[in-house]
C-alpha cells in the first residue's frame, strides 16, 4: 500500500523538516495491538490471533505569530500476518494560513464533518482505511486545497480535491474482511481519469442558540465502492471494487437542549450504482439521540444513553449493512484522573436477528501511556453470498492495545 | 444583569449626594453585593489573558500526576467571558481543545475539538458540577466569576494568614450548580479571594480552596501563581500553578470561534 506518490511525499516531507527543526515540536504515538479471534477462520488461508505494531509521529511549526503552521502526520503498520494491513500513509502534510475572514489550507488532511455515532453519511472528504479499524473511523490522508470563509452568517469551506484514495482492504491472510476478498489490483474507475479525476466539494457550517447546523455538496469519485465479480491471477474468485462519479448533498444537525444531545444526518446521492445493478438517487439518513445521566450514585461518572436509528432507501440493494437497523448504546465516563471510558453498544438488523455488538474502552496509565481494550461480535450473520457481513461471521474479536505517548 | 445595572445606579446616586457609602444603614446582603461588585468592577477592563497551567492531581496516597493547559480568556462585556483551553499533556489528549462562552445563569456554550478523528462536538453545558480534567475543580469553580452567578451576604472582617478579609456567603443562583453555599475570605486590598470553602448539595463541606502567591499585573489586576484544592470527603486534591500571565494580547472574537478550534496550539 505504500504507493510511489506517498512514498515520494514522504521524503519530501523528511527533507522539508529539518529546515524548520529550531522552531517545530514532535509529539506522537507507538503502539502495540494484540487481537484474539474467538473462532477459527472461514477461509483456511487467514489467521488466528495477530499482533501488530504501529506508529504515528506528528511534526507542528508555527510562525508569522501562529498565523501560519506547517505539519505534518506520517503513519506506519506492521502486521504479523496480513501484508495489505502492513501499509503506511501521509494522515497529514498541511501548510496553513489563518486571516481574519478566511483560512486556507494546501496539502493533505484529514476532515470530519457530522454528529452522529453509529455510522457517518455525511462525512465524504476522507477515505476510510479499512484495515485499520472495522468501524471505519480510520481515514487516509486526502490532498486538498482548502478555502474557509469565516463571516457572520457561517463557516464556507470550499475544497477542491487532486487525487483519489483507494479504500484499504485485508489481504487474503487478513481477518476482518469480505469474501471473497477484494481485488485492489483490478479496481474499476467510472472516471476515465481514473484516481486523477479532481473532486469538488463545499459546507457551509454555522450555529444558532443551541442548533448547530451543517449543508454540504460532494461531486466526484465515491468514497464507496461497489463490487463485481472476478478472478484473479491464480484464478481465485475476488472481489473488485467499482468506483463511480457521484454527487451528493448532506445535512447534519444537532440541538444540545440540556443534558440531551438530538442528532440528525441525512444525504441525497446520485450516480452511485446499487447491488441490484441500478443507478438511482437515494436518500440515507441516521437520527437520534444521546441522554447523559450526570453524576450517577453520587459519583463523578456520568453514564450516557445513545439511540440513533440507521436508514436506507434502497433497502437490501444498498452498499452498507446499516439500511433499516437500530443503534442502542451506552456510555460511561468515569472523569477519574485516567480518563476511563466503557462504551458498549448494539445495532439490530430489524429484518433478521443479525446483531453487530461493540465495545470500546480505554485507560491512560501514568501521564504517557493508554491502554484500550475494543472488541466487535458479529451475531446470527447469515451465512449467504448475499449478505455483506459473511466474510467476518466468525471473525468476533477482541483487542487489546498499548500505545506510548510522547 | 438587572441587579448589577440598579445597584450600579444606586451607588452612582449616593455618590451625587456626596454620602459616604459606609455610612448609609446597609443590610449583610447589600453590603455583600457591593463588594461584590467593586471586585467585578477592579477586575474589568483588561480585554484578554493568556497564561499557562500545570495542574497537579494527587489521590489520597499522595500519588501525583499532571496536566499542562495553556489558556486563552476573552473578556465579553455583560456576559460570561470566551475561554479556549488547550492540553499539551498528558499526552495522549495532546491537542485537545475546549471552547466555552460562558453565562451567568443560562447554560454555557460548549465545543471540544478531538486532534485524532478531527471532530469538534458540541457537548452537553448544563452540568458545571463536574470534575474538570479529573482533578477537584469543576468546571464551574474555573468559568468566569460573574456577579449574577450568586447571592451574596456579607458575615464579617477578619484576618486570614496576615492578610484583613471580608468574610462572605455566596448562593449560587444556577440552579445545576453543585454547591449549596460558599464561604470566600476576599482580601479588603486586593478584592480578590483568598480563600473559598465550598458546601455540597447536602450542606456539607466538600472543599476547600486556597489562593496563593497574588502578583499584580498591567497596574491593576490581581492573579494568583497558585490555587490549591482540598476535597474533605476523598482527600484528594489538586494544585494549579499558574505561569506567563499576559493580557491585552489582541485577541479577537476569531480566536474564539469553532474554526479556532480545529488550529489551537
Amino acid at each position: 500500500m505504500l504507493t510511489r506518490t506517498s512514498l515520494s511525499v514522504l521524503s519530501a516531507a523528511l527533507f522539508c523538516i529539518p529546515v524548520f527543526s529550531d522552531a517545530g515540536e514532535w509529539s506522537g504515538y507507538v503502539s502495540g495491538e494484540f487481537r484474539a479471534f474467538a473462532n477459527s477462520p472461514a477461509d483456511p488461508r487467514q489467521h488466528d490471533n495477530n499482533f501488530s505494531l504501529s506508529i504515528q509521529p506528528e511534526y507542528y511549526t508555527d510562525w508569522d505569530n501562529g498565523r501560519q503552521s506547517f505539519t505534518v502526520v506520517p503513519f506506519v503498520r506492521w502486521d504479523e500476518n496480513d501484508n495489505e494491513r502492513s501499509h503506511a500513509d501521509i494522515r497529514e502534510l498541511t501548510w496553513l494560513k489563518a486571516a481574519d475572514t478566511w483560512e486556507l489550507r494546501a496539502g493533505i488532511r484529514k476532515v470530519f464533518w457530522g454528529v452522529t455515532e453509529s455510522q457517518h453519511l455525511v462525512d465524504i472528504i476522507n477515505q476510510t482505511d479499512l484495515v485499520e479499524a472495522t468501524d471505519g473511523e480510520e481515514k487516509l490522508g486526502q490532498p486538498m486545497i482548502n478555502l474557509a470563509l469565516i463571516r457572520d452568517w457561517g463557516t464556507l469551506d470550499l475544497f477542491v480535491l487532486p487525487g483519489f484514495r483507494e479504500r484499504t482492504f485485508p489481504g487474503e491472510k487478513g481477518r476482518l474482511r469480505f469474501s471473497p476478498r477484494i481485488d485492489t489490483e483490478q479496481t474499476i474507475y467510472e472516471s476515465d481519469d481514473k484516481e486523477q479525476h479532481i473532486d469538488y466539494a463545499a459546507r457551509w457550517a454555522h450555529y444558532l442558540g443551541d442548533w448547530d447546523i451543517g449543508l454540504s455538496y460532494f461531486s466526484g469519485t465515491s468514497r464507496d465502492p461497489r463490487f463485481g465479480f472476478g478472478q484473479d491471477n491464480k484464478g481465485q474468485p475476488v472481489l473488485i471494487p467499482i468506483y463511480d462519479l457521484i454527487e451528493q448533498w448532506g445535512l447534519d444537525l444537532q440541538a444540545t437542549l440540556g443534558d440531551w444531545l438530538w442528532k440528525f444526518e441525512a444525504i441525497n446521492r446520485s450516480g452511485q450504482v446499487d447491488r441490484s445493478g441500478q443507478d438511482k438517487s437515494y436518500t440515507a439518513l441516521t437520527a437520534g439521540f444521546e441522554y447523559t445521566f450526570i453524576g450517577i450514585a453520587d459519583s463523578n461518572a456520568d453514564l450516557g444513553v445513545i439511540s440513533e436509528v440507521l436508514y436506507d432507501e434502497r433497502g437490501d440493494d444498498a452498499l452498507t449493512p446499516f439500511a433499516d437497523d437500530i443503534l442502542l448504546a451506552s456510555r460511561l465516563t468515569l472523569n477519574d484522573e485516567q480518563s476511563t471510558e466503557f462504551l458498549l453498544g448494539m445495532i439490530f438488523d430489524s429484518d433478521d436477528a443479525a446483531r453487530l455488538l461493540t465495545l470500546e474502552s480505554s485507560r491512560r496509565f501514568g501521564d504517557n501511556w493508554r491502554i484500550t481494550l475494543e472488541g466487535q461480535a458479529f451475531i446470527n450473520i447469515p451465512n449467504v453470498n448475499t449478505e455483506l457481513l459473511v466474510g467476518v461471521r466468525r471473525d468476533s474479536y477482541l483487542q487489546l492495545e498499548i500505545a506510548r505517548y510522547f | 444583569m438587572h441587579n448589577f445595572s440598579l445597584n450600579i445606579k444606586h451607588i452612582g446616586l449616593f455618590a451625587l449626594l456626596g454620602l459616604p457609602l459606609l455610612a448609609m444603614a446597609e443590610t449583610p446582603e447589600e453590603k455583600g453585593l457591593a463588594i461584590a461588585i467593586e471586585a467585578d468592577k477592579r477586575d474589568t477592563g483588561w480585554q484578554d489573558q493568556t497564561a499557562s497551567l500545570e495542574m497537579v492531581l494527587r489521590n489520597r496516597h499522595g500519588q501525583e500526576s499532571k496536566r499542562n493547559i495553556r489558556t486563552k480568556t476573552l473578556e465579553v462585556d455583560g456576559d460570561g467571558d470566551k475561554a479556549l483551553s488547550i492540553f499539551d499533556s498528558p499526552r495522549d489528549i495532546k491537542g485537545t481543545a475546549f471552547l466555552s462562552y460562558t453565562h451567568a445563569l443560562v447554560p454555557d456554550e460548549q465545543w471540544l475539538y478531538l486532534p485524532a478523528l478531527k471532530r469538534v462536538k458540541r457537548i452537553s453545558s448544563n452540568n458545571k458540577s463536574g470534575p474538570f480534567m479529573g482533578s477537584e475543580f469543576s468546571y464551574e469553580d474555573l468559568s468566569s466569576q460573574e456577579v449574577e452567578k450568586y447571592s451574596y451576604k456579607y458575615i464579617r472582617t477578619e484576618e486570614i494568614d496576615g492578610r484583613e478579609a471580608f468574610v462572605i456567603e455566596r448562593k449560587p443562583a444556577y440552579k445545576y450548580s453543585g454547591y449549596t453555599r460558599l464561604t470566600t475570605w476576599m482580601d479588603t486590598e486586593m478584592y480578590q479571594p483568598l480563600k473559598i470553602e465550598f458546601y455540597d448539595r447536602k450542606k456539607a463541606l466538600l472543599k476547600t480552596l486556597t489562593y496563593s502567591g497574588y502578583q499584580q499585573y498591567e497596574g491593576q489586576f490581581w492573579r494568583p501563581a497558585s490555587m490549591s484544592v482540598v476535597n474533605h470527603l476523598t482527600k484528594k486534591s489538586t494544585d494549579l500553578h499558574w505561569k506567563d500571565y499576559r493580557f491585552k494580547t489582541g485577541l479577537t472574537d476569531r480566536d474564539f470561534d469553532r474554526n479556532s478550534l480545529k488550529r489551537a496550539r
